[in-house]
C-alpha cells in the first residue's frame, strides 16, 4: 500500500514547514498547495493558520479554500484544521468587537478565551472525549498552544454530534479538539507539541485511506 | 489542569554556528545549532531560542537556514531574536520556520514596529526582549539596556514592558544584564516588578546557576525560565529543572 497523501493549503498563513515536516514525519506524502482542486482531490487536507480570524479567512477565500473544506466534508474526505486553521470552521469570529462570517462547518463562535494572563501560551493538558480517534493513547499528554481566542460552546457541539476534547486555562474551559464525521481541527500545534503531537497527526493520518 | 513553566535553552548563533559557552559531552559539533537544538528538544526543552548575533546580511541568511534545518527536525517551538526591525524581517523568520520572533533595539528605536508586526501575524508572534538592569534613576529602579547592557536606552523598565504590550506584544523575555552570567540566581524583584504590570506571559532570564533559582523565579511570577550557559556546559539538565519545578508544585511537561 502507498503512503497517505497529505496537500497542506497554503493561503498565506503562518509557518507551513513545520506541518509540512511532521506530517512527513508520519509517513505520509505531503505537498504543500495555493491550488483549490488539489486541496479538493487530495486523501486528507490540513488547514494551518495563525494570527488573526478576519485576515485568515480572508485569505481562505481567495484560494477557494471555504468552499473546499464544504466540498470536502460532504464527500466524506478528512479535513484537519490547526489552530486558526480549526477557528475559521465555526460559524464566525468576534475580535476586538469586529465579528467574521467563518466557514460555518460547526456552530459557536469564536470569543476571547476569559483569563486574565493571555496569550494562553504553553503545553497544557487536555480533557479528551470519550471514542476519539485523534486523542487515541494520548489522554495524558500536554500539548502546545498560542491562542487568545477559542470556542466555548461545548454541549452545544456535543449535543450536535461532535466529539468535544477541551482544555482549561485560569478556569476557563473552551474546544481543545473537535472530530465529526470527516472533519477534525485542534486549537492548539500538533505540529509543534513533540512526540504527542507527532502522535496525534499519526492517529490522524493512519485514518486516511 | 494549568498550562506548564515552560523551561527554554537559549543558543547564541552567529553565522550559523553557536557561539558561546557550548560543552555538550554526546555532541560530535558542540558549535552546530540543529544538532544541539534537536539535542535540547529530545531533553524535554518545551521551546528553543535562537539569539542571532551575526552583524552582517549573509550571517542573518545563515541563521534562517540553520532555524529552517532545525523547524525539520524538532517538533517544538523556536523563537529567533536578534535584527528584528520590521514586519519583513518577522516574515523571514516564519517563513524559515520561526513560530515566534524576539524585537529588542528594533523596537526600541521605532516603538511603532510593534504594531506593524502585530497587526499582521498577531500578538502571539512577538516577544519583547527587555535588557534591563538596576537604575536608580529610573522609577520602577529598573532600567532598559541596549549592546549587551554597555549602553543605557533611556527608558524605564517596567515603563517599556507595559508599553510594549499597549502596543501588542504577546510575551516579555526580561533579561538581567546584573545578573547575566553571574549564576547567582534571577533577578526576583525585577520580576516582580514586571510581573505586577504586564498580564502577557513573562519568560524571566539571566543568572541561572542552581535548580532553586528556577523554582523561586517562577514563585516571583515568571511563566517560563530561560538560561543558556548552566544548559550548555551541563551543569543542569532540563529534567533536573523539571524535577525542582515538580518538587515545589508547579506543573511540568514530562516526555519530549
Amino acid at each position: 500500500m502507498s503512503a497517505p497523501e497529505v496537500v497542506v493549503l497554503d493561503y498565506g498563513s503562518g509557518n507551513l514547514r513545520s506541518a509540512e515536516r511532521a506530517l512527513e514525519a508520519t509517513g505520509a506524502r505531503v505537498e504543500l498547495t495555493t491550488d483549490p482542486e488539489r486541496a479538493l482531490s487530495a486523501q486528507g487536507l490540513v488547514v494551518p493558520g495563525v494570527g488573526a480570524f478576519a485576515a485568515c479567512m480572508e485569505g481562505l477565500r481567495a484560494v477557494g479554500g471555504d468552499r473546499v473544506v464544504r466540498e470536502r466534508r460532504e464527500r466524506g474526505r478528512p479535513t484537519l484544521g490547526i489552530c486558526v486553521g480549526a477557528q475559521i470552521l465555526f460559524a464566525a469570529g468576534i475580535e476586538h468587537g469586529e465579528r467574521t462570517e467563518g466557514c460555518a462547518q460547526w456552530p459557536g463562535v469564536v470569543e476571547q478565551v476569559r483569563a486574565r494572563r493571555l496569550p494562553h501560551m504553553g503545553w497544557n493538558t487536555v480533557r479528551s472525549a470519550e471514542g476519539s480517534r485523534l486523542f487515541s493513547g494520548l489522554a495524558e499528554e500536554r500539548f502546545y498552544f498560542v491562542h487568545s481566542y477559542g470556542v466555548h460552546t461545548v454541549e452545544e457541539l456535543r449535543a450536535g454530534g461532535a466529539l468535544v476534547t477541551t482544555a482549561e486555562h485560569e478556569g476557563d474551559v473552551f474546544v481543545a479538539g473537535i472530530e465529526q464525521d470527516a472533519l477534525s481541527a485542534t486549537q492548539f500545534h500538533p505540529e509543534k507539541s513533540g512526540a504527542a503531537g507527532a502522535a496525534l497527526l499519526a492517529n490522524w493520518v493512519s485514518a486516511l485511506d | 489542569m494549568s498550562v506548564a513553566v515552560r523551561v527554554i535553552p537559549c543558543l547564541d548563533v552567529h553565522a550559523g554556528r553557536v557561539v558561546k559557552g557550548v560543552n555538550f559531552t554526546d555532541l560530535r559539533d558542540a558549535g552546530d545549532p540543529v544538532e544541539l537544538a534537536t539535542a535540547y528538544g529530545a531533553a524535554g526543552a518545551d521551546e528553543v531560542t535562537f539569539l542571532d548575533i551575526s552583524a552582517s546580511f549573509e550571517g542573518r541568511e545563515t541563521t534562517r537556514e540553520v532555524v529552517g534545518e532545525t523547524a525539520g527536525t524538532v517538533f517544538i517551538p523556536l523563537t529567533v531574536g536578534g535584527g528584528v526591525t520590521s514586519a519583513g524581517d518577522v516574515d523571514a523568520l516564519l517563513r524559515a520556520g520561526a513560530d515566534k520572533a524576539a524585537i529588542n533595539t528594533g523596537a526600541i528605536n521605532r516603538p511603532e514596529v510593534i504594531a506593524e508586526i502585530t497587526h499582521r501575524f498577531g500578538n502571539q508572534v512577538l516577544v519583547l526582549s527587555v535588557d534591563a538592569r538596576r537604575d536608580p534613576d529610573q522609577p520602577s529602579g529598573f532600567g532598559v539596556t541596549t549592546h549587551g547592557g554597555r549602553k543605557d536606552a533611556g527608558l524605564d523598565a517596567v515603563e517599556w514592558a507595559r508599553r510594549g504590550v499597549e502596543l501588542g506584544v504577546g510575551e516579555i523575555l526580561l533579561n538581567s544584564m546584573d545578573a547575566d552570567g553571574t549564576t547567582n540566581g534571577f533577578d526576583l524583584e525585577m520580576i516582580r516588578a514586571i510581573r505586577s504590570e504586564v498580564d502577557v506571559p513573562l519568560i524571566a532570564s539571566g543568572g541561572a546557576g542552581t535548580v532553586q533559582h528556577f523554582v523561586t523565579a517562577v514563585e516571583a511570577g515568571a511563566d517560563a525560565v530561560l538560561a543558556a550557559s548552566v544548559f550548555h556546559y551541563g551543569t543542569l539538565t532540563i529534567e533536573q529543572v523539571k524535577d525542582a519545578l515538580a518538587a515545589a508544585g508547579h506543573p511540568v511537561r514530562r516526555g519530549s
